[in-house]
Order: C-alpha cells, then structure tokens, then sequence
C-alpha cells in the first residue's frame, strides 16, 4: 500500500481537529480536538519515518504522546476546575482576559 | 603713596557698606558720614595729584597690584591699579565734584527718610567710578564699569514707589546692557588677539594686531561707550534717568558716569589710533549724537530733561573729539571736565528751582524767578554762559579747541564735521537760552499745584504744601547753594586755567598723546565764527521765548518739535524696530515650537496611541480567535517555507 494514503489520512484528520477547535464551543469538544490533530501529527511521523526508512519520526512520536499525556492532566483539571466556577464549558463563556 | 591708590577706592566703598548694612541708628549721621568719606577720596587724591606733581612728565604714572584676582594659568587678572595723569583728572573730577553733590544732597535730601541709603549709594557709585578709572586692566575697569550700572541703576530707581521711576531705572540697566555685551566681546577679543587685557601690553603691542582685529575692537568698545555715555543708538535711557533724584543726575547723569565712555575711547587710543574705520564711526556717531541732543532740548519744557538732552549734545562734542585721534583726546577730556563743572552746576541750579517751586520741572510754570533765588540765578547763569561757550568761561575754550580739532581732521569731512559741531554750538546756545530767559526771566506763571498727592513726602520740597496751594520760591539753604557757588567758580575759570601756558594740554600729552592737526581755518576764524553762531543762537532765542511772553500751555509747535518732543521718535523706533519685531520673531518661535517641534513629537505619539488603541481590539478574550490567528500565523508560515523553497 502506497504510503503517502496515510498522509493524507493525517492530513485529513488534522484539519477536522482544527475545525473542531476553532469551530465547536464546548471545552471537552475542543480539548478532544486538540488530541485529534496531535494524533494526525504522530501518524505523519510514522509515516514519514517509514517513507525515509529511519526512526527519527517514531522516537518523536513517543515524545509526542509524553506531552500529550501531561496536557490531558492539566488540560482536564482546568477544564473542570472552569465548570465547577462557571457552571459553563462554553469556551466563550472564558473571555475576562481581555483589555 | 602707591598704597594711597587703594585707599582712595577703599574709603566710598566702606561708607557703601557701613551706610548700607549699619541700618537705622545711623539714620541721624549718615549723611555726613558719607560726605566726609567722600571728601576723604578727594584729599586723598589731592595729596595723590601733588604728589604727581612732583615728578616729572614721563614718571607720574604709578602703579600698584593688590592681590591675583584670577589666576589660571595664561589667564591673570589682577586687582591692580594704574595712577597716571589721564586716570588722576578723572579722580580729582570724581571725588571733587563728587563731594560737593553729597553736601549738596545733605540738603537736597533733608526731608527724605531713606536718605541714609541715598547716601549709602551714592558712595558705591563713588566707589565704582573710582575703581572704573585707576583699573590697569579691561577686566577690573569692567568690574567698575557694571558698579557705575548698577549704582545709576539703583539710584535713578530711588523714589520706586513712582512707577515712572523704577520703569525709567530698568530701562537705564537694560541699554546699559546692550552696551556692556560690546565691552565685554572687546575684552575676549583682546584677550585672544594679545593674551593678555592689561592696559599697557594690549596698547604698547596694539601694532601687532591685524587691522581688522583692532577694528573690531574699536567697534565694540564703541558699542560699550555708546551705551554708557548715551551716544546714539544707544541713547534712549538718558532722559528717562531724569526720574532720579537731581543730585543724582548732577553726579551721574551729567558729570561723571555718563563721560566713562570717553574715558575708554580715550585710553584706548592706541586702538582707535591704528583702525581709521573704527575712529570714523567714532567720529560719526559723536557729530549725530551731538546734534540729536541738542536738537531734543530744544523742544523739552522739563527743565531736567532739556538739561539731559544738552549732556547727550555736549558728550557728542567729547565723543567727537576723542574720534579725532592724537589731536582730539586732550580736548575731548579738557571739555569733560570743564562740563563736569558747569553741567553740574546747571543740574545743581535746576534742583534748587525745583526745591523752591514745589518740585514743578514745567518751565513753562516758571518765570521770574531771579528776583525770588539769587544765588541760583548768579550761579545757574553763570554755568549757561560756560556751556554756551561765552568767552572767556571754560566752555568756550574747551569746546572751540573741539570745534578747531574738527576742521583740522582735513579733507570734506573736516568741513562736514566742522560745520555739525558749529551748528550744534548755535543750537546750544539756543536751547541753553531759552531754559534761563523760561526760568529766570519774563512773568510769574506759577500755578497751583493740580493734584497734590503726586508729590508728597518723599520729594524733599513738598512738605508743608497744601493741595493746590501756590509755590513760594525761596532760596536753598547753604548745604546746597555752596556747592553751586564752587562749580560757578570752576565753570569760570577751569577753561581759562586749562588754557593758560597750554597746561591741561602739557599735562595730559604723555599719557594721550598729541599732534597738532593743520585746520584750514585759522584758530582766529574758528574762535570768531564760533562766537557769531553762538550770538545768532541767543538771539534767536530771545527773538522767541525773550521778547514775548512764552505761553503756559506749550503750542502744538511743528512737526520737528512734536517729534523731538517726543525725543525724536527715538523710543518709537526702537520699539518698531526691537520691540515690536523682537515679539513677532518670539511669538513665530513660538508657533514653530508648538506646531513643529512639538507637533511633530506629539503626533508620533498620537499615531503610536490610536494604532495601538485599534490593536488593543485584537485582544477580546475568545479563545478560538486567537487560536484563529495561531492557525493564519502557521498558514503564512508555511506557505512562505514553500515559497522560498519553490523560488531557491
């Protein structure tokens, strides 16, 4: 099977990931998202570590789930700290920060 | 005796102080403490003067260095004084008739209750003029020449609760100023040019200067003489300063601050000597200054003022003559003196007029007053025959001396100058006859007093006068008419004893310097030319003011006469010319200042302020619009990655 299939599989999984961000309202939406297109990344990776032959893709693969997997903790836990302030995960309703 | 010379500067500037700072217990004997310290400076110029005397002509100059005043490296100057004959006529002038105004004003004064002060300045100035003439360097005559500023300064501001007076002081400071900035680059331009800006190095290598150096020199030693003996254009504040107390104007205005001028061009010779340029506007503006004045007292009723405008016509005559070069100097110093004597006298007689006339200066208020003030009349007539050369008083052989040194200039301008300076003496004549026949001849034209409150208390003469009450003129007390007996003396025969054996001429010479100058009149023709103008100028005068009675109220008079009323316009020109232009370019600064300079600063930071308040809208706290632009940021990145590789 032709490699480069998988790349635009990545390439179509990243920009429903982006969509979903910059689209949907929902912090859980949005934050799964963000996985989506860090997903799509890895799966670039790999697929351009197997088109070169070398394994430079697959190791930042790995350290791209590392940070992943800490993101979703502190991701989770101020999403959830917001909801419980807010009674809202509307990423609209988060707007103080602003002049 | 060299130590003497301190003593004389020494001697005013501590009865300044005492008189100064002693406060009020020394308000019942201020006054004679000053004169006697006064008259000490003159004995002790009169022991300096026969002393001199003693000595031959080349050795009478002594000298005396007090202490370094500055001393940085190549730049020495010290406080040292030079004594020498041309510096000694001035002390024995100074403390003279300095002594005499300061009896004068013990009188004068009487009822003045800050007269302790008056004395107190008076003896700075004393001080001042002193130190301005026995300096042997610029820098020290400098120090001098600012004390007689501020000391004419203080005292033409004496009566500051009228606001005539104290705007009529500043405006005396502020022209002295100008002409001060001339002295001032004189002396940096000698300093650069020799080194040095003690007299006898800068005159005695004056020869090694370029032209062009020493004419600039002269020019702005001009400038300063210009300033301070109210030569024009600098001329202005001359009749203001009649504002001050008349003894002051005597002292000051007529005998002796005013004729430092001279002093400087004189002792500057050398210079003037060797930039003809700078001797020929010397020479220019002594001949309009001479003729201006006299034609501005002409038109005066103030009998102080008409008096200013003479000094300003008779300084002209001295300025003129020291423009002359070698065979002007003596002449020019000659008819200083003899003016410092009559012109006194006359300011001394115009003071006692006032004292008995309710302080009136309006000769058209006076009249007849021979009869009421004798001894004025005899000495104040006295002194209008020196200053209008009668013959035989000592104005008219300092001021024909003058007159012949002119045509003998040679050429066109001899005769040009020559005829200004006989003209003038006709004009003086005129005007000098017309002050004594308004003052002393013709009817009573006293009037009451209009308002009485103008006047009172601190003018000595005005106590005891009730609002609208006629004056009663009455003669001076003692204090005051000595003084104006001993200056009628000195009017009358100073020239002649000038004059007798050619002393005045010996005695200067070595200092000066003198050549005789081939006239091509004969003295004989200068002298009988000289008294006709003079006889045809105390006719005219009597032909007007003389054989009919003069009207109380002045007519409207021709257009020459309103304008020399008016000084000539002199004050509106400098208004037009530096008032008025001097505050378009401060207010077109102004304008640049707001609109460019500032304009500009503020615009930069107005255009920085609305940029950043329109970014600020980027700012709005929505997540996914900043995730927006993370992602257009990353767009543009990209595509620009793929460009530059698509182009390489």
């Amino acid at each position: 099977m032709n490699p480069v299939n998988y790349l635009y599989l990545s390439a179509l999984l990243f920009t429903i990931g982006a969509a979903g961000v910059l689209l949907r309202r929902n912090a859980i939406i949005v934050f799964m998202c963000v996985e989506l297109m860090l997903n799509a990344c890895n799966l670039a990776f790999v697929t351009f570590s197997r088109i070169h032959g070398n394994l430079d893709g697959q190791i930042i693969a790995f350290f791209t789930m590392v940070v992943a997997a800490a993101e979703v903790v502190v991701g989770l836990a101020i999403i959830v700290t917001i909801f419980r302030s807010r009674h809202s995960a509307s990423v609209d309703d988060a707007n103080l920060m602003k002049l | 005796m060299e130590n003497l010379i301190g003593a004389l500067v020494a001697a005013p500037l501590l009865g300044a102080a005492v008189l100064l700072l002693g406060g009020k217990a020394l308000d019942r004997i201020g006054h004679w403490l000053g004169t006697l310290l006064a008259g000490t400076s003159f004995v002790i110029g009169l022991i300096l003067f026969a002393d001199m005397l003693g000595r031959s002509g080349e050795h009478r100059a002594i000298s005396t260095t007090l202490y370094s005043w500055v001393p940085v490296n190549s730049f020495q100057a010290d406080v040292s004084f030079q004594l020498d004959q041309l510096s000694m006529t001035f002390v024995l002038l100074i403390t003279g008739v300095g002594t005499l105004i300061h009896l004068y004003s013990v009188g004068y004064m009487e009822h003045d209750e800050r007269r302790r002060r008056f004395f107190g300045y008076l003896n700075l100035f004393l001080a001042a003029m002193l130190l301005l003439v026995v300096a042997d360097n610029y820098l020290l005559l400098y120090v001098g020449w600012e004390g007689v500023g501020l000391a004419s300064y203080l005292l033409i501001g004496f009566w500051q609760h009228k606001p005539s007076a104290a705007t009529a002081a500043k405006k005396a400071f502020i022209v002295n100023r100008v002409g001060d900035v001339g002295l001032s680059i004189a002396i940096m331009l000698m300093f650069t040019t020799f080194g040095t800006f003690a007299f006898t190095p800068v005159l005695a290598s004056a020869d090694k200067a370029s032209e062009g150096t020493l004419t600039g020199i002269g020019l702005m030693l001009l400038l300063a003489a210009c300033g301070k003996s109210a030569q024009v254009p600098l001329q202005s504040w001359l009749g203001d300063a009649m504002e001050g107390p008349t003894p002051v104007s005597a002292l000051i205005h007529a005998a002796t601050m005013v004729t430092a001028g001279v002093y400087l061009i004189t002792r500057s010779g050398p210079i003037f000597n060797l930039a003809p340029d700078a001797q020929t506007a010397v020479v220019v503006v002594g001949t309009v200054t001479l003729l201006f004045g006299a034609i501005v007292g002409c038109a005066k009723d103030d009998i102080k003022k008409a008096l200013a405008g003479s000094t300003m016509s008779q300084i002209g005559y001295m300025v003129l003559a020291a423009g002359l070069g070698p065979i002007g100097y003596v002449f020019a110093i000659m008819h200083l003196v003899t003016h410092g004597f009559f012109k006194a006298g006359l300011f001394l007689g115009a003071g006692s007029v006032m004292h008995g006339m309710n302080d009136e200066v309006d000769m058209r208020k006076y009249g007849a007053l021979r009869k009421y003030m004798p001894i004025t009349f005899v000495t104040f007539g006295l002194g209008y025959l020196a200053i209008i050369g009668f013959p035989g008083l000592s104005g008219y052989f300092s001021k024909d001396k003058i007159i012949e040194a002119a045509f003998a200039k040679g050429g066109t301008e001899g005769w040009i100058i020559g005829s200004c300076a006989l003209l003038g003496a006709a004009i003086t004549a005129f005007y000098m006859t017309r002050v004594m026949l308004m003052t002393f001849f013709g009817e009573k034209r006293w009037q009451p007093a209009p308002d009485a409150d103008a006047a009172p208390s601190a003018e000595p003469a005005a106590e005891g006068h009730a609002a609208g009450e006629m004056p009663h003129p009455h003669e001076s007390p003692w204090s005051m008419t000595v003084p104006m007996i001993v200056l009628a003396f000195g009017s009358v025969f100073a020239g002649f004893l000038f004059n007798l054996n050619d002393s005045f001429l010996k005695w200067l010479e070595p200092v000066t310097g003198h050549k005789e100058g081939d006239s091509p009149l004969s003295a004989t023709t200068v002298t009988a030319t000289t008294v006709t103008v003079m006889v045809i100028g105390v006719a005219v005068a009597w032909l007007v003011y003389g054989r009919k009675p003069v009207p109380v109220v002045a007519p409207k008079g021709s257009l020459l006469t309103r304008a020399a009323r008016r000084d000539l316009l002199q004050d509106d020109f400098n208004h037009v010319a530096f008032v008025q232009t001097g505050s378009y370019l401060t207010r077109g600064l102004v304008y640049l200042d707001l609109k460019g300079v500032d304009g500009l600063v503020n615009g930069t930071a107005a255009t920085v302020g609305g940029l950043s308040s329109r970014m600020r809208r980027l700012q709005n706290g929505y997540v996914r619009s900043y995730a927006v632009s993370m992602f257009g940021g990353a767009a543009v990145l990209v595509a620009a990655t793929l460009l530059m590789r698509a182009v390489a």
